[in-house]
């Protein structure tokens, strides 16, 4: 049963482990765009111009409405497809080039991760007291060192919760992109499940490393939440 | 090829696909449902040892991807088939409907109840010590007070748990079922048409809103005597008034 594990040309660990990593890296890429994004958006709905205000909410609702699967599925086969038109449109010898399937689960993503941590940012800033603005305003703090130094410490701690378990969503969202064709935890796990015709076995170990980084995000995350909330009184 | 057409063309597919896209849902959340409200009370009420194994069961839930657990029932019971097929339990794992309905069934129950918990330990206490005082049983407090409350309080995260189901249910589109995206990809496969996947969208997101809405009034209705229902108050007569 083990030998079946063992990290060698017999075994699966390897190619599972391999598969670990690119799930890993697909997630770590991903967080700053999406985190990128939710500023972004948030920003947009927070805006006092109209339409950057209906922007914002249209990306925020949309993405929020929107099955993560067909989001991936537009990004990959769409933005591939523009991609060729554009690139036919300049030069029609162009030869036509595959979307590379991780930048399409970047994208896909982010563009969730963002409209989900828009929302959950623009909740942190609104918590914000006011009183605080004006007082920087008052000893004469410019705009961003306002920002720096009495906004973003705060948001952090508001936002942290949610932008935690966003995180944990990721993680889990990353096992879609086994679908269009990357290498990740899920689609080795589909290899090895091909050769040794033991679905449940190899599921249930992928379901088990799943498991443990989200155990080990959330230990972390706890850990964080306590350091960021350090000094502030709990009720 | 017009966007229009191929929404033309192609409609009854697309339609098809979403009653299928419904029925897991609305079979998956009600199933869930179900077997909810039971679990809620171990969590609140159980010792801890003998929740152990429930919590062990939401966490697994929680912490797993949805597609991972859907082929852990669907290709994984594969492993187990003359098991199955003596247990007489084959026929279950046969379909992907069943098994995509297991799954998300099996995954909406882990977090219907703990948001059910939230409700339940939500319930004002005064209200219970009271209902118990006047002499109901146990159970007549669970269900005329207890569960009134939670229903009431847990009804927002209920609803988004369904509209994440639904988005989730997209993934049964991934073992050959022909939901709302197994029929949009079916569609692109043979149109090389883009448009499709837009459609797909428009009506996802029709659905979502129309749920949105259906919940928002069933709230409303759950809630009516703490909502919208404002008595106009008569005034008291002014002493002063009266004295005049």
């Amino acid at each position: 049963m083990l030998e079946l594990f063992s990290y060698s040309d017999t075994g699966w660990g390897d190619e599972i482990l391999r598969g670990l990593a690119i799930t890993v890296q697909l997630a770590v890429v991903t967080l700053p765009v999406g985190v990128l994004l939710g500023f972004l958006a948030a920003f947009a709905s927070m805006s006092r111009l109209r339409i950057l205000r209906a922007i914002g909410f249209g990306y925020t609702t949309l993405m929020r409405g929107l099955p993560e699967i067909l989001t991936l599925f537009v990004v990959y086969n769409g933005v591939g497809l523009l991609w060729n038109r554009l690139a036919m449109w300049w030069n029609p010898d162009a030869p036509l080039t595959e979307f590379s399937p991780f930048i399409a689960g970047v994208v896909a993503l982010g563009l969730v991760f963002g409209a989900f941590a828009g929302e959950v940012l623009r909740g942190a800033f609104q918590s914000l007291n006011t009183g605080q603005m004006e007082a920087g305003k008052a000893i004469g703090m410019t705009r961003s060192q306002i920002f720096r130094r009495i906004e973003l410490p705060q948001i952090w701690r508001f936002a942290l919760p949610g932008l935690g378990n966003l995180w944990i969503n990721l993680l889990k969202d990353t096992a879609l992109v086994s679908v269009i064709a990357l290498n990740d935890l899920m689609r080795m796990t589909k290899v090895a499940v091909g050769v040794t015709k033991q679905p449940f076995t190899f599921y249930l170990l992928a379901c088990l490393i799943y498991w443990t980084m989200c155990v080990l995000s959330e230990f972390v995350l706890a850990r964080m939440e306590r350091r960021a909330n350090r000094g502030i009184r709990s009720a | 090829m017009n966007p229009l057409d191929i929404l033309l063309q192609y409609w009854p597919r697309l339609l098809d696909g979403t009653v299928m896209t419904l029925k897991l849902t609305l079979l998956g959340a009600m199933i869930a449902a179900l077997a909810a409200p039971g679990l809620a009370l171990v969590r609140t009420q159980a010792s801890p040892w003998a929740q152990a194994p429930l919590r062990l069961y939401i966490s697994f839930m929680r912490g797993t991807p949805l597609l991972a657990q859907l082929f852990l029932v669907f290709y994984g019971s594969g492993q187990f088939r003359p098991m199955l097929q003596d247990l007489g339990l084959w026929w279950l794992f046969r379909d992907p409907f069943n098994c995509a309905l297991l799954a998300f069934a099996l995954n909406s129950t882990a977090y219907q109840t703990e948001i059910l918990r939230g409700g339940i330990m939500g319930a004002p206490h005064g209200e219970i010590e009271a209902a118990r005082a006047i002499g109901m049983s146990q159970f007549q407090t669970l269900r005329r007070v207890t569960f009134p409350h939670a229903y009431r309080i847990a009804w927002p995260a209920l609803g988004n748990e369904v509209i994440l189901l639904m988005k989730a249910s997209a993934l049964a589109s991934v073992i050959t079922l022909f939901d709302l995206l197994g029929r949009t990809r079916q569609i692109f496969s043979r149109s090389f048409d883009f448009s499709v996947y837009l459609w797909a969208a428009v009506i996802y997101l029709c659905l979502t809103a129309a749920f949105v809405f259906v919940w928002r009034q069933a709230e409303l209705r759950l809630s009516k005597q703490f909502t919208g229902r404002v008595l106009p108050v008569t005034p008291a007569p002014n002493p002063k008034e009266t004295t005049e």
